[in-house]
């Protein structure tokens, strides 16, 4: 496939050329790099620019804690612990209700900055 | 077109500079507060002043120095002019939305009187801050005693005339405009406008126009938030006005497009003027490809003929006038391509870098991992990888161009891929509008280079 400046990249295959790309494809990296990521993780899903991923992305921040959930689930579960997150302090699923030992603190950084020092 | 990867020829990049080191800002410590991590840099208009804002919502203004012939090697030294609390930690308890208190970003006013003007936002609000001095006082107040008490006024029986002394110098700064509340989503850019009096404000969603007089009202101008989120299929990455032509704008998506608006065309700029995208190879597309092409950072030349826009792995240089393809890509780090699924692991190709041009738009300049940085010579093409480290620290001493070696054999000084350390990276860069002094961020560290020559 030559390249010429200034011509449009897309490019069209004829029978040999496509056997060469099936070739081609262990050897371009990005391919190889996909390889590996699909076999770690079967379940991912085709399109990562997707709308969920987006979602997440505007989501950045959320802290899911609704004083009344909590007191209704603590009032109802009476002496049982509530279904505590797991490693994952951010992401809530439908089951868990947030309690207050989950939201991580809001820092306070009110000293002066050490590039000032 | 350009696309020289690696350090070509051991050339200085920028026009043959030999960029020395001049000085460092922050701590040594190893442990690194998240606070103390700095979130951008930017030179004022005359490069006298420079900004920095850090996670912890604080914001370090440096004055350079002016030139001392019985001091000849303070050869113009930034030192601290100003320091304050921009922003602070919210809660929107109506949303449950945490509002973090980093320093998005910093822009400059011109400067039209003695004073000094900048915005610095977070994700949520915009503040215009006056910084000002103070190097006189009165004294010899009628009404009052020196030390501020009220006299009886009984008790006078002489008028004087107060009258000014001097005083040691003090910076105050103060918040003079807050614009709040215009964002649902998170504010990536700003930008002010070559009128001098407006500056817009961009979002994942939106983008808005405001008057740096007017608080209580902004016009939205880009609105691409679909009706139904879920045929959401891109967002707004950076935004920036045109630098001479105060009715046009650019803004750049994560799909690795831009979109120059102009205001007069319409209220409201969603149908772009023109639309910039350099096609796609398809034999090469990949999971990672829209990732990667997700731009970062969008920045208009001084000349305002060029714009350059910086995504995962290169740095494009688009001529406005040509939407179909940059007239010049330069490679930042395309050993990466190899690395994108440890990349995509640990969420490092989410990183956002930015880039910035010289004061002659001659050379540009971006960052990397490992705190390597890399600069660009347009004209010769040729580029330098350098290193923001404590041990290439002494005063005035020539940084050493740095080399990943990709391949088998490593050579002496040469860096293997494998051995980056993905942790330090060097997202926020700045160039002195006119002179060659560059500022690279380091994680919590400022490093100041300047060239031999200079």
């Amino acid at each position: 496939m030559s390249e010429k400046l200034g011509t449009d990249s897309r490019c069209e295959q004829t029978g040999d050329e496509k056997q060469d790309t099936q070739e081609k494809e262990a050897v371009i990296p990005e391919r190889a790099e996909e390889a590996k990521l699909k076999a770690k993780y079967p379940n991912l899903g085709q399109k990562p620019g997707g709308s969920d991923f987006l979602m997440k992305r505007l989501q950045k921040g959320q802290k899911y804690f609704d004083s009344g959930d909590y007191n209704m689930a603590k009032a109802k579960m009476k002496n049982k612990q509530l279904p505590s997150t797991g490693p994952d302090n951010n992401l809530v699923t439908g089951d868990h209700i947030p309690t207050p030992q989950d939201l991580p603190p809001r820092k306070s950084s009110l000293v002066t900055s050490k590039l000032a020092g | 077109m350009a696309g020289v990867a690696g350090g070509g020829g051991g050339g200085g990049g920028g026009n043959d500079f030999q960029w020395c080191f001049s000085q460092v800002k922050g701590a040594i410590d190893e442990d690194v507060a998240e606070a103390d991590i700095i979130s951008t840099v930017e030179f004022n208009y005359s490069g006298d002043l420079l900004a920095t804002g850090d996670k912890g919502g604080r914001v370090v203004i440096f004055q350079r120095e002016q030139e001392n012939k019985s001091r000849p090697h303070s050869r113009g030294e930034y030192n601290v002019y100003s320091t304050f609390q921009s922003h602070e930690p919210e809660f929107d308890y109506l949303k449950s939305l945490e509002i973090e208190e980093k320093i998005n970003k910093i822009r400059w006013l011109p400067q039209q009187n003695a004073a000094h003007f900048l915005l610095s936002t977070n994700d949520k609000t915009i503040k215009l801050w006056k910084i000002s001095e103070r190097d006189k006082r009165a004294e010899g107040y009628n009404l009052k005693d020196e030390d501020g008490r009220l006299r009886d006024p009984f008790r006078i029986t002489a008028l004087r005339v107060p009258i000014l002394k001097p005083m040691d110098l003090m910076v105050e700064a103060s918040p003079r405009r807050i614009f709040a509340n215009a964002h649902t989503y998170h504010i990536n850019s700003i930008s002010v406008n070559s009128d001098h009096e407006t500056y817009l404000s961009a979002d994942d969603l939106r983008i808005n126009l405001w008057h740096l007089e007017i608080t209580d009202r902004s016009f939205n101008i880009v609105d691409i938030k679909p009706a139904n989120m879920e045929e959401l299929t891109e967002v707004i990455t950076a935004a920036e006005f045109h630098p001479h032509h105060c009715n046009v704008f650019v803004y750049s998506s994560s799909k690795g497009t831009i979109r120059l608006c102009d205001m007069r065309s319409s209220a409201l700029c969603d149908r772009h003027s023109k639309f910039f995208e350099e096609p796609e190879d398809p034999s090469s597309r990949s999971f990672f490809s829209e990732i990667i092409s997700s731009i970062s950072d969008v920045k208009f030349s001084h000349s305002g003929r060029y714009m350059m826009t910086r995504d995962y792995l290169s740095v494009k240089v688009w001529d406005l006038n040509m939407e179909n393809r940059p007239v010049e890509t330069y490679q930042v780090h395309e050993y990466l391509r190899s690395k994108l699924c440890s990349l995509y692991e640990n969420d490092c190709i989410f990183d956002k870098f930015e880039c910035c041009w010289n004061g002659s738009d001659s050379a540009i300049m971006t960052g990397s991992y490992n705190n390597f940085f890399r600069l660009f010579d347009r004209n010769t093409r040729r580029d330098i990888t350098l290193e923001a480290s404590r041990e290439s620290s002494k005063p005035r001493a020539i940084l050493k161009p740095r080399k990943v070696c990709t391949g088998g054999k490593r050579k002496k000084d040469e860096i293997s891929v494998d051995s980056l350390d993905f942790n330090k990276k060097i997202l926020h860069t700045a160039w002195h509008p006119t002179d060659n002094i560059i500022a690279v961020a380091a994680t919590n560290n400022l490093y100041i280079f300047q060239d031999k020559i200079n």
